[in-house]
């Protein structure tokens, strides 16, 4: 069994923690991993995206081929529009609602929301959450959460935990805020 | 046995420090900053004493790299491939003097230029200054070949280089962890023949090392990594040959088990180190009826097979459009060349925007740009050459500020070289780490000649660019263009804020008025920076 998925986002918006706490999982779980980064120019605010791979077979490329994606996790939706060549037939993106904009030429919202709404979606305004739960810095485990049961080749549990072993050096306080952001991501994509 | 999930970088570093490292020096640069930076917080390097400071630039790391090795220790020099042409004079010298401790260099190449000026190949250099080559293909290799790499360096006595890419260099897999062997001990080198390259003595090592290029074949031609692959689908179809290079190796793999109902058969060649070795390369050719090149960069290896089989056998690759000629390889292109064209169901997107990488919000050099655009536009032929870091970003909207971006250094030489043509105003703006690193010897021929430019020193405390490491020159600006000469009322130091705004476009008019090198050094911390200081010292607080 595999699973390739491409987290993407807006530099600065935190995909590659979700990166490092979906491969923690998958090391604990012993299913082979490949995680290509985005380093450099473009986290000034610019695009960013990573590959993961992971699957039960060795893994040869680092990078997904076009239409092989079964999930894209997106912290931005036009950031998922961008990625959709790479999606499967049966794939499905799970992205942010909420637009970023910091680019003059930004598309028009509603033709950007309904072009995303004919593609098989889930969103969810995961800043708000964030912000309701008050802890801002938490979306991304939000959008993970929702992500978690799209996953498959690591169940939910697994990722949870992944959660608090990733930010358990940084306190309790910050993994449980993260562990109540996880869950509310996945109590949202159980709608 | 232990197992790490590292990047291609991590794998790298943590191989040098089992083989025994003694010593990293390197100059940042996407995609290789993360090595050296691993050595430089890694437990067991501390422990170990490894010495892992950064360098001014490629070349004071390469040249120190080799004194090392002068005292028979293991020293390994990281650089992005552009640095290469930095080093070059003492990397390709290397190769004459030969080595005594180990070196390794690795330079890490960036095919589709993700964050550089050029895709140049490394391995042209490494073919060059005629001394072996490894390429791994993933990160467990990465991390064997260090330990290889060394040894076979100490073996021939020579330098050897190991090229990743972008995709290995930043893709990160598990890898299993061997045990860290002890360092050289202090041996320094007694025959000073080899070391002083006088004519005399470079002659004779010149002969060496061409006699010394049998025993490299012989070392790839035996390698553990270069591997023959076949995979035999029907005795009706035909056999096709593949020689994939480093990471090629996986996308060639990758694509072959996504051809359904395939007759066709491969015999495979996995090339992980280099000189090629010929003799397979020609029993291919005699089995097989056509041989396709998958190489990540530049048709290295597809111009050598070409020379070596009759000018009507098919060699395909980059030179012939089998794969593209220029940008990364990835699964798609390499299946496109292997006769399958992978056909996504959803089509691109039309609500689609390039979101290109911005100077931060609050960023010094924004400032910077901002009085420097209202000062030059009461110029009509003023120009900006401008160079490499975070700034170069003001070349983009909203600044549009720059005429110029060729190479570390170039913004003063090529204001130098303007205005001794008549351009007037000629300014410069440059990094404070790209200063050190190659902008000094510049102002130097400016002050001789006592040109008429005016230069921008916009010191941010760092090296922004490439996350923000020590930068050599720190506190030392003003101090080094006094000692190079420019005059002390020509040096100019401001604070780039939107409220200094009167003062930095007055002083700038002033300075492109004055007719004589001036040098302006607006200083600020990079925002990054000091978000990262101020958490460090929180933490410390804590404590
Ligand atoms: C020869 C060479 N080495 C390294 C690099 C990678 N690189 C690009 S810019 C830069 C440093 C920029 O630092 P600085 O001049 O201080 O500017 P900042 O980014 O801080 O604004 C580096 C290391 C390069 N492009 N060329
Ligand atoms: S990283 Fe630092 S130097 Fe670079 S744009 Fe951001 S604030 Fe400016």
């Amino acid at each position: 069994m595999k699973k390739d998925i491409i987290l993407c986002g807006v530099g600065g918006q935190g995909i590659l923690s979700i990166a490092t706490i979906i491969g923690e999982a998958a090391t604990e779980a012993g299913i082979n991993l490949k995680q290509a980064e985005v380093h450099g120019m473009s986290q000034r605010g610019g695009d960013v995206q990573s590959n993961l791979r992971l699957s039960t077979d060795p893994i040869w490329s680092d990078q997904i081929p076009t239409g092989e994606a079964d999930v894209i996790i997106s912290m931005e939706p036009m950031e998922a529009l961008r990625y959709i060549t790479y999606l499967r037939p049966d794939g499905m993106i799970i992205t942010s609602s909420k637009t970023f904009v910091n680019i003059p030429n930004y598309p028009d919202e509603a033709a950007l929301k309904s072009e995303l709404n004919e593609l098989p979606n889930v969103q969810l305004d995961i800043e708000a959450i964030a912000a309701e739960l008050k802890s801002a810095k938490s979306a991304n485990m939000v959008l993970l959460g929702m992500a978690a049961p799209y996953i498959e080749v690591l169940t939910v549990e697994q990722l949870r935990k992944a959660v608090s072993v990733i930010f358990a050096r940084k306190g309790d306080a910050v993994v449980e805020a993260n562990l109540r952001a996880f869950d509310r991501g996945v109590e949202a994509s159980k709608k | 046995m232990e197992k790490k999930l590292l990047l291609g970088d991590e794998a790298v570093a943590l191989g040098a420090i089992h083989a025994g490292l003694s010593g990293v020096y390197a100059y940042p640069g996407t995609p290789s900053t993360e090595i050296t930076e691993f050595i430089q917080t890694n437990k067991e390097a501390i422990e170990r004493g490894v010495r892992s400071r950064w360098c001014t630039n490629e070349k004071t790391a390469m040249e120190a790299a080799l004194g090392m090795s002068y005292c028979g220790k293991r020293a390994l020099v990281c650089m992005k491939h552009v640095g290469m042409n930095v080093c070059a004079d003492a990397f390709v010298n290397s190769a004459i003097t030969g080595v005594n401790g180990g070196v390794v260099v690795l330079a890490a190449d960036d095919p589709s230029m993700h964050s550089s000026q050029n895709e140049q190949d490394s391995r042209f250099y490494g073919k060059f200054a005629m001394i072996p080559i490894f390429e791994p293909s993933n990160q467990q290799e990465a991390y064997d070949m260090m330990s290889r790499a060394f040894e076979l360096s100490e073996r021939l006595k020579e330098p050897v280089l190991l090229r990743v890419v972008t995709r290995l260099a930043h893709s990160r897999a598990a890898v299993e962890i061997g045990k860290a062997a002890d360092q050289n001990k202090l041996n320094p080198a007694t025959d000073n023949a080899h070391w002083v390259l006088l004519p005399g003595n470079a002659r004779r090592n010149y002969l060496d090392l061409i006699d010394k290029q049998n025993d490299m074949m012989k070392a790839s031609c035996e390698s553990s990594t270069n591997d023959i692959i076949t995979i035999n689908n029907s005795d009706k179809g035909k056999w096709i040959g593949i020689v994939a290079c480093g990471i090629g190796y996986n996308y060639v793999r990758e694509a072959l088990n996504g051809i359904k109902d395939n007759e066709d058969n491969y015999m495979i060649m996995k090339l992980t180190q280099y000189p090629m070795p010929v003799e397979g390369i020609k029993q291919m050719a005699e089995v097989c009826s056509e041989i396709l090149v998958v190489e990540d960069g530049q048709p290295v290896v597809e111009e050598e097979v070409k020379k070596l089989v009759d000018t009507s056998y098919k060699v395909e690759g980059r030179l012939t459009g089998r794969l593209p000629r220029t940008g990364e390889l990835n699964p798609d292109n390499v299946s496109l060349g292997l006769g399958k064209e992978n056909n996504p169901l959803f089509r691109p997107a039309k609500n689609l925007a390039g979101r290109p990488p911005q100077l931060c919000q609050g960023c010094g050099h924004r400032d910077v740009y901002t009085a420097l655009g209202e000062v030059v536009k009461e110029y009509e032929n003023a120009r900006v050459f401008g160079d490499i870091g975070c700034y170069t970003l003001g070349a983009l909207p909203p600044f549009k500020a720059l005429a110029s971006c060729v190479d570390m250094g170039a913004s003063i030489t090529m204001a130098k070289g303007a205005a001794d043509a008549g351009l007037w105003p000629a300014i410069a703006v440059i990094g404070d780490s790209t200063f050190t690193h190659s902008g000094m010897t510049g102002l130097l021929d400016a002050v001789n000649d006592n040109s008429n430019v005016t230069i921008i020193i916009s010191d941010n405390l760092t090296t922004g660019m490439t996350g923000g490491q020590d930068s050599a020159g720190l506190n030392k600006y003003e101090a080094i263009c006094l000692g190079l000469g420019v005059d002390p009322d020509h040096v100019r130091v401001v604070v780039p804020l939107p409220k200094n705004m009167p003062e930095i476009t007055k002083i700038l008019r002033e300075e492109i008025n004055y007719k004589g090198v001036s040098v302006i050094i607006p200083r600020r911390e990079c925002i990054q920076v000091a978000a990262r200081h101020a958490r460090e010292r929180a933490k410390q607080n804590n404590k």
